[in-house]
């Protein structure tokens, strides 16, 4: 009798498409994309932290400092923006265009190496020349605050690349402040010394120790509380006034993810009307297969509207999200995102011959989708690779969007990369959807 | 949304005032020839019955009608407008057998979203939902959402959204499949009161009997063709003449009941025995169909039967109706 079961429910496992893939294609699929994106980081509990790096001490210290930060593999750290045809030879960044740059979310963090440097490049042992107003200078790590990892490791990484690049200025600020402490040295001791530090230059004129070789060498992971062999001091530039940083990040990977499922759903309704003979009843009358579809995006685009709004304003009474202060930005993202999730659920439905079919691929695709985009994961936990990918997601440009309205308290014009692709993604979607449509029209 | 180039002419001034006018339409999916060159015209005011098996090309003819099928050849006016055209889509309404309702809706709600895909509105509307609902006798449900109606009475609501423009030509696809006798009754009723009102129909059903209560004139469709076309009578009379059937079963007989019949001008078909098996001569019983001009010649036929031996078990005598052409012309194997 048992037996009798199991091959009727196999057969009707096997015949059903949509049971089928949601069993066996979907946990493969999703778990291929999880393990792209935590597998591909070769060991490393984070991926590389892109960090600009601002030389404002230019002397040779400094240099070597800053090429043990470009060699350095937990970093990727940059002197200047990435060279155009506009602009083939960028000028590297100061301490203004760093900011803005991370201002702009260009990068989480950037690093600031103060003048002053050279002459004082540990922050224990004597105090005197110029510098700070405590004679010694001391490293700025300017971060955005949404990515809470970056000025943590930078600055970490900081204190590892200080050691390994810059050994010999080290080990002589380290013999003066031991003369200084203990009252000197003997000739004998001093010879040996000297011959030591020599050797310690010419390995750090070389580019310093290597680092790459050298794993797990670095400075304390709380560096930020540890004064370390250079002084840091970490500034928020974005969202110092935020009380949770990533609550608007979620609102809208969360939202659009759930939109995206909605929308799958209200498409699906054709598909239900073509099952009834609605469809066709519809269809003979006054009604045009592109207005039905119009009809049905408009529904499903302020369906998703509403839903956004609801979690917004949810995100703004439990978090305190400063949801009425960024009404005009918000407005503008959830119309056109709400405009593209629709046109999507449209393409979706369309496609598919029966509700089943849509909700496997609607599930595959989506949840696809928001892992990529960074609905389940936040982006700086992904590799660049991964990140790139993500750009041909709805969840990507949504959640880029929001974060520039309500992280950034960027102007509306800024949003102009967000709308675009969104509002062009749903008119090809819906052409696209149309098209495929035809298959309702006519036999 | 022209179905042929053919559409695009103006009709002739004979076809603008008939209601349906279909002209040498042919339809073919793949090596499949659903609908074969079908020719035929529908007078003013009448029920007109659309009838054949399953297979035959019916739903395909329907849905070419109504617009949903791009033609291979041919062409379709309604009231002289081609298919598909706004003012076809006007003049025609459409009751899918489906039950092709909004089920979540009232019946009210289905018949203002109908009405406004026909293009109504206002107090036209307004007055086009309350003639409807007092037409499918649901003015007393029009706020209960149509999942919880009764199989006839979502019937009757499938009708009322197909008339809810008011159309002066209506389709009615086997409208009273899955209902109970009252309820069929009462469709019976409201076809009839809009006949009665000038509107013209066009029936299809796999009931025989419906098509011989509500239908003027009936066309037979069979392998994409209309193989017959007439009234109930002329169909009838063109079939089997004015004879009457006579149907004999004989009990175990070593009589050849072929041969017996065929003098008799009729046959040995599908006779049962008494031990379940059919054939005449053999030791068994058997059936013989023939036909008679008069009812008193069945005398003759007896008489014939006991003079040879024949035990007579039963006689009956049908005068032929709809089905028995029906069944003539289509034959009695199984469709798909």
């Amino acid at each position: 009798m048992i037996g009798a079961i199991l091959q009727t429910s196999f057969r009707s496992l096997r015949r059903d498409r949509g049971a089928f893939v949601m069993s066996f294609i979907l946990p493969i699929g999703f778990f291929t994309i999880f393990g792209f994106v935590f597998g591909s980081m070769r060991g490393s509990s984070t991926p590389r932290v892109h960090v600009l790096v601002v030389d404002e001490d230019h002397s040779a210290v400094s240099r070597s400092l800053v090429r043990g930060l470009l060699r350095e593999p937990s970093l990727d750290a940059a002197t200047h923006p990435k060279a155009t045809k506009e602009n083939p030879a960028p000028a590297d960044y100061t301490d203004a265009t760093a900011e803005a740059a991370v201002r702009s979310g260009d990068a989480p963090a950037a690093l600031i190496i103060p003048a002053g440097f050279g002459a004082h490049p540990i922050s224990f042992g004597p105090r005197s020349g110029s510098g700070s107003s405590s004679g010694r200078p001391t490293f700025r790590i300017l971060h955005d605050s949404a990515d809470p990892v970056a000025a943590q490791v930078v600055a970490g990484m900081l204190q590892k690349t200080v050691m390994m690049s810059l050994p010999a200025t080290m080990a002589t600020a380290g013999s003066q402040y031991f003369d200084q402490q203990v009252g000197g040295l003997t000739p004998q001791q001093r010879k040996q010394m000297d011959a030591g530090l020599a050797y310690l230059r010419r390995l750090q004129d070389r580019g310093g120790t290597d680092s790459q070789n050298s794993q797990g060498g670095g400075a304390s992971n709380s560096a930020a509380n540890f004064s370390g062999f250079v002084a840091v001091d970490i500034q928020d530039v974005v969202g110092k006034s935020k009380r949770n940083p990533m609550i608007a990040y979620y609102a809208a990977g969360v939202g659009v993810m759930f939109l995206l499922f909605t929308a799958s759903a209200a498409g699906g309704s054709l598909l239900d009307e073509s099952d009834s003979g609605a469809l066709d009843r519809v269809l003979s009358a006054r009604v045009t297969m592109t207005t039905l579809l119009a009809g049905k995006m408009t529904y499903s685009a302020l369906l998703a509207f509403a839903q956004l709004t609801l979690m917004f304003l949810w995100a703004w009474l439990v978090f305190h999200l400063d949801f009425f202060s960024h009404i005009p930005g918000f407005l503008v993202m959830t119309a056109v995102t709400s405009f593209a999730v629709a046109a999507f659920g449209m393409l979706l439905a369309s496609l598919a011959r029966t509700r089943g079919q849509l909700a496997a691929f609607s599930t595959l695709i989506i949840l696809t989708m928001s892992a990529l985009g960074g609905s389940m994961f936040p982006k700086f936990l992904m590799p660049p690779a991964m990140i790139r990918v993500g750009y041909f997601t709805f969840n990507s440009w949504a959640i880029s969007g929001y974060t520039k309205v309500f992280w950034r308290d960027e102007p509306i014009r800024s949003l102009g990369p967000e709308v675009g692709v969104l509002v062009a993604s749903g008119v090809v979607l819906f052409v696209l959807a149309r098209w495929f449509a035809r298959k309702w029209e006519y036999v | 949304m022209l179905m042929n180039a053919d559409s695009a002419n103006p009709a002739p001034p004979h076809v603008e005032s008939l209601p349906l006018v279909v002209e040498s339409v042919v339809k073919r999916f793949g090596a499949v020839t659903a609908v074969a060159g079908i020719s035929f015209e529908i007078a003013a005011g009448g029920c007109f019955g659309l009838l054949g098996p399953n297979g035959a090309g019916k739903s395909t003819l329907i849905r070419s009608i109504v617009g949903r099928v791009r033609l291979d050849l041919g062409s379709i006016r309604i009231f002289g407008e081609p298919v598909g055209s706004t003012a076809a889509r006007a003049d025609l309404g459409w009751v899918p057998q489906e039950l092709a309702v909004y089920p979540l809706l009232t019946c009210r709600e289905n018949l203002y979203a109908f009405g406004r895909y026909q293009g109504l509105s206002g107090k036209a509307l307004d007055d086009a939902i309350a003639w409807c609902l007092e037409w499918a006798a649901l003015a007393d449900r029009a706020k209960s959402p149509a999942k919880t109606l009764s199989g006839g009475m979502k019937r009757r609501l499938n009708m009322a959204a197909g008339l809810i423009h008011r159309p002066r030509l209506v389709l009615l696809d086997e409208p009273t499949v899955g209902v109970d006798p009252q309820s069929r009754n009462r469709i019976f009723e409201m076809v009839e009161a809009l006949r009665t009102g000038g509107t013209t129909i066009i029936y299809t059903t796999h009931y025989m009997e419906e098509a011989e209560r509500l239908c003027d004139s009936i066309a037979i469709i069979d392998h994409g063709q209309i193989i017959a076309q007439g009234t109930k009578e002329a169909l009838v009379a063109r079939a089997f003449g004015s004879r009457i059937s006579v149907t004999m079963h004989f009990g175990a007989t070593r009589v050849d009941l072929e041969a017996w019949a065929a003098a008799r001008g009729g046959t040995a078909q599908g006779g049962t025995g008494q031990n379940g098996t059919s054939q005449g001569g053999t030791g068994q019983g058997g059936v013989v169909l023939c036909s008679v001009e008069k009812p008193a010649e069945i005398a003759d036929l007896l008489d014939a039967a006991s003079r040879d031996g024949l035990e007579i078990l039963d006689v009956t005598m049908q005068r032929p109706n709809l089905e028995s052409v029906f069944l003539a012309l289509t034959g009695k194997d199984l469709r798909s």
